[in-house]
């Protein structure tokens, strides 16, 4: 029937379906199993008759709680995702010995690894944190919602839309065979000329677009929205950490889509930035990735320690210990992070005194996180800890994040990084501070402000549980990469000569398998949780006996978060406003005005998938399409006049009248 | 709480695993001078820094457990949250270890640069005035390493020997794509990187067969990119040296050319012959001879560029999607190519030097487009 080649190619670019992995087994349970899972959720929302209420106060939401809510529902299917591939990777590294080949072949094994740096970047660590940012920012610096409602919206379905465009590889075509970062010459089109890396750019320049927008919107809040009396230095330090890593994204992601657009351009038009040949260079864009690389870390790790601090100062019921050096070490943080990017590639043959100033400058990090860690230390000296699930996250972030962090430094010193680079110790090292940092700190947060979000506690038997597993399971899963590092054993191989080695995978790969279990107590914790929520509910508001302002409102927050804007004398200031003898005021509320739902932002990245997929796949009509009716539902929506809406004084009233009742039934 | 215990015993393992001497740590145990000067670096930075690491890890645990809520007996300071003294301690005492570490940083790094010369043989000997080093060339192919003795005329396949104690000089390029040269009993790695050269200077000091592999990911056949590296005595590396050249076949451009196609698991091979100035072409890109090589592209850039006739010298250029490693079937796009070329030179023309005056290319035409030295070339076809 279709028998002009030259139809089919206008039609399908170089899709074909050969590009359908059916000899791949483990594609194709993993399809089936994501399909029967997908129908069952639709039919469930079928049947509740959700669909009407899922489009109307979620897909089209502005409301940056529930917006910082779906982000971390990502960030959570997407780990199951990346963890997946981890547990792969894993079992391959555990059994590949001695001539025996694995179950992975190469061009299986190197597309996992490639996923699995990629998801848990950007789509695992990235929208956690930006989730917990967008919930928790709002609410304490005391402001109704984030400066530019539609643009959140917006950035979070771009971030969605760059996770399904990575998804998409899994079951159309094939993912990037790189390494997570896509060095050419590798992944210029001679070396890949596959669609993997394809996939590779426009899932990160979807999101991108996102996260950077995103970046805007928080910086804007924060100078911008802060309540009356919240000046800079009387900021809860999460919203400062936040507030430094926001620059930071904004500073540094504009790097990486340039960099990446230089990569299509040598991919799609023949251009020589990054080829071998015609003057180009590959070092320029290992130099440029990794000027967007390394300011990401502390993207990630930043608003990580706002959240042990926070955390370690409610628990302990005391003020955090030395916040102006608290601030001012993130500031230095923040600034540092951009000027030793260059010891991501000390033996790519830089001179002496290069190499030794970006390690001297990366050492200093040190100096600043240091003081960090001793501030949280000297808050629990002479608190009251009580032993949480999110402390005991934090507790065991401080020991093993300090860790990551002697083994970091060594990475610094450059003749140190010459034999430790690229080998398992770099992957423990990293893998050190970022579960020991920002898993460990996201999981803290979640414990920590579930229940603002949804008005009850989260079990906290499933949560030590999940707390144990995970980090015990991580000492044994990185502890023998360390070792194997120095053995002398690098990393992306997927098999191995050598026997004696084989011991020390086992034992990792039990520890991937303890980090399993501890993922699954996670699912088991907000299971039992929902199911036992009148049991763990929470009428006041403040269940942890908190210190800042989110907890000066109902759990979870109205939609207008608080019915008249607090007044600030204090950081600290909800605890503040406790010891003064603070009252609600229960009467002479007004109306309040809200920005309204609008469904461009969802519209415009469902767009973005469809021109993503014409450029991976060549079929240059969908892409153009796609990329005209975005420009026309962009345009279209600035004639949205319809943007605002005002919630009546009554609505107000009543809403607050209810809490009064529920908050005198407590007591 | 019960948690110190475990944690405390397992930091201890993980402070104590890198000592054990059961599982062959060759970082910390290497057979080079370069490598044992790495891996001293290692403990040094990692004894100063512990200062730091146990007092913190113990009073973090030491205070999580001290000021727990049922300890009524311990003090409650719920305001107390600024000491000067404390601030400046902590602050100073990362930064004393730094200052002391950063001093070590800089002084190590000029020292072991892998660019720079070596200047002893182990902690007690200096280099002697009269030895000749070594020179190696190496090769990252893909998915092997080939190195070439200049200075013996010999090359080999996944397999290299060096005498004790000489001091060895490594040029390292690659053929395509990124890759890591490193051989952790020797000395650190050091990236192997198409056009371009990179340096290292190392010398083993004890006999025996190591590991030497790539480091940096390069693609399908990255895994079994390894060789063995040999350290012999002077009078085993004669042997091996004329083992070469007894048995070992001709490296000429023709069989390079053949080599650097991507092959995985390749057995080690022996090159008695090696063509003149074939490292220099594989460093230029040049090997195969319609290319133009680098050096010469320099050359014209650093005279100004060539202006709208590069358009004629694209092709000449092209390196990588000539031997990219499609499995969708498509050869090179002659992207540039088909646009640019001007009237009366299509690609590949064989007119591809207009005899202009204002043209900079024809001072260069003796040895344009030859790829360097073309004496071993039978064919002498020059441009396609």
């Amino acid at each position: 029937m279709f028998s002009n080649p030259d139809l089919m190619k206008f039609i399908f670019g170089r899709l074909t379906l050969e590009s359908l992995p059916f000899h791949e087994p483990i594609l194709v349970v993993t399809f089936i199993g994501v399909m029967i899972g997908a129908i069952a959720v639709l039919g469930l929302i079928t049947y509740y008759r959700f669909w009407g209420p899922l489009w109307r106060d979620w897909i089209t939401s502005v409301d940056h709680k529930k917006i910082g809510i779906m982000y971390v529902i990502l960030a959570i299917i997407m780990l199951v995702r990346g963890f997946s591939d981890a547990i792969m990777m894993r079992i391959q590294q555990a059994i590949a010995f001695g001539g025996h080949e694995g179950y992975l072949p190469p061009h299986h094994y190197d597309q996992i690894f490639t996923a699995h740096g990629v998801i848990m970047i950007f789509f695992v660590a990235m929208p956690f944190v930006t989730g917990l940012m967008n919930f928790v920012v709002p609410l304490q610096i005391g402001a109704r919602d984030v400066a530019f409602p539609f643009l959140n919206n917006f950035s979070f379905w771009m971030t969605v839309a760059g996770a399904v465009i990575v998804m998409m590889s899994l079951f159309i075509g094939e993912f990037a065979k790189t390494g997570w970062l896509a060095y050419p010459p590798l992944s210029g089109i001679a070396y890949s000329p596959d669609v993997g890396v394809d996939y590779y750019i426009w899932g990160l320049q979807v999101a991108g677009i996102g996260t950077t927008l995103s970046g805007i919107n928080l910086i804007a809040t924060i100078v911008k929205m802060r309540a009356p009396g919240m000046t800079f230095m009387k900021m809860p330090i999460f919203t400062w950490t936040a507030l430094a890593t926001n620059i930071l994204i904004v500073a540094s992601f504009p790097v990486l889509t340039a960099v990446l657009a230089l990569l299509s351009l040598d991919r799609y038009l023949g251009m020589n930035f990054f080829t071998n040949d015609l003057g180009g260079n590959p070092m320029m864009y290992v130099n440029l990735i990794w000027i967007w690389g390394h300011p990401e870390v502390y993207i990630l790790v930043l608003p990580a320690f706002g959240i042990f601090s926070e955390v370690v100062s409610t628990f302990s019921s005391k003020r955090l210990f030395g916040y102006t050096s608290m601030v001012y070490a993130t500031c230095v943080i923040m600034i540092l992070s951009y000027i030793v990017w260059l010891h991501h590639f000390f033996t790519m043959g830089s001179g002496a005194s290069v190499n030794a100033f970006f390690g001297i400058t990366t050492m200093i990090i040190s100096i600043p996180t240091g003081a960090k860690l001793f501030n949280w230390l000297f808050t629990m000296y002479r608190g009251r800890i009580r032993y949480e699930v999110p402390m005991l996250w934090t507790v065991g972030f401080m020991v093993t994040f300090t860790i990551g962090g002697m083994t970091g430094v060594m990475l610094a010193i450059p003749p140190a990084d010459f034999v430790l680079h690229n080998s398992l110790f770099l992957i423990a090292h990293f893998h050190n501070v970022i579960i020991g940092g920002v898993v460990f700190g996201v999981f803290a947060g979640i414990n920590y402000w579930f229940p603002k979000a949804f008005g009850f506690k989260l079990d906290s038997f499933w949560g030590k549980v999940s707390f144990w597993f995970w980090q015990i399971g991580f000492f044994f899963a990185f502890m023998p990469l360390y070792v194997l590092g120095l053995m002398g054993v690098t990393r992306r191989m997927s098999q191995f000569d050598d026997p004696s080695l084989q011991i020390w995978f086992s034992i990792a790969a039990f520890g991937a398998g303890l980090i399993a279990l501890g993922i699954a107590a996670f699912f088991v914790q907000i299971f039992v949780s929902i199911r036992n929520r009148e049991a763990l509910r929470d009428l006041t508001g403040d269940p942890w006996d908190g210190r800042t302002l989110e907890w000066a409102t109902s759990s979870p927050p109205p939609e207008y978060n608080f019915a008249f804007t607090p007044i600030v004398h204090d950081h600290d200031s909800w605890y503040d406003m406790k010891k003064r003898g603070h009252t609600r005021p229960l009467g002479g509320f007004r109306p309040i005005h809200m920005p309204r739902n609008t469904g461009a932002g969802f519209i415009l990245a469902m767009i973005a998938i469809g021109f993503a997929f014409g450029m991976i796949w060549h079929i240059w009509w969908l892409a153009i399409i796609s990329f005209v009716a975005m420009i026309a539902v962009a345009i279209g929506h600035t004639f949205n006049y319809n943007r605002d809406f005002y919630i009546p004084a009554e609505t107000v009233t009543a809403t607050e009248n209810a809490r009064t009742r529920l908050l005198a039934g407590q007591s | 709480m019960s948690m110190h215990p475990k944690i405390v015993g397992r930091l201890f393992a993980f402070l104590v695993l890198p000592l054990l001497s059961g599982c062959n740590m060759v970082v910390m145990s290497p057979s080079g001078d370069i490598a044992r000067q790495q891996a001293d670096l290692i403990l040094v930075s990692t004894a100063l820094m512990l200062i730091i690491i146990v007092p913190v890890i113990f009073l973090t645990l030491f205070f999580a457990w001290k000021y727990r809520q049922s300890n009524t007996e311990a003090p409650y300071d719920p305001e107390w949250s600024h000491s000067t003294r404390l601030e400046v301690v902590i602050w100073s005492a990362p930064l004393a270890i730094i200052i002391a570490l950063g001093a070590i940083t800089w002084m190590s790094t000029h020292k072991l640069d892998p660019y720079r010369p070596l200047d002893r043989i182990d902690a007690e000997r200096p280099v002697a005035a009269d030895v000749k080093p070594l020179t190696v060339e190496v090769v990252a192919l893909d998915w092997k390493w080939l190195f070439i003795y200049p200075d013996y005329g010999i090359a080999s396949l996944n397999e290299m020997a060096a005498p004790l104690d000489v001091p060895i000089n490594f040029k390292i390029t690659a053929s395509s794509v990124m890759n890591s040269f490193y051989i952790p009993a020797l000395a650190g790695q050091i990236y192997a990187m198409a056009g371009m050269e990179t340096k290292l200077h190392a010398v083993i000091n004890r006999t025996g067969e190591y590991e030497g592999f790539s480091a940096n990911f390069s693609g399908s056949g990255f895994s079994h990119m390894r060789f063995k590296f040999h350290g012999l005595d002077p009078a085993g590396f004669d042997a091996w040296v004329a083992s070469v050249r007894q048995k070992g076949s001709s490296l000429t451009r023709a069989a390079y050319q053949e080599l650097e196609l991507p092959s995985e698991k390749e057995p080690v091979r022996h090159y008695s012959t090696v063509d003149s100035g074939l490292y220099d072409a594989i460093l230029n890109m040049c090997v195969d001879p319609s290319k133009m090589c680098m050096k010469e592209m320099a050359m014209i850039d650093a005279r100004g560029g060539g202006g709208l006739d590069s358009a004629n010298i694209v092709f000449q250029l092209t390196y990588d999607r000539e031997r990219n490693w499609g499995s969708i079937g498509r050869q090179s796009r002659p992207f540039l190519l088909a646009q640019c070329t001007p009237e009366g030179a299509g690609p590949g023309g064989s007119e591809v030097l207009p005899p202009q005056s204002r043209s900079p290319f024809p001072s260069f035409g003796p040895s344009y487009g030859k790829g360097g030295d073309l004496s071993q070339v039978s064919s002498g076809t020059v441009l396609r």
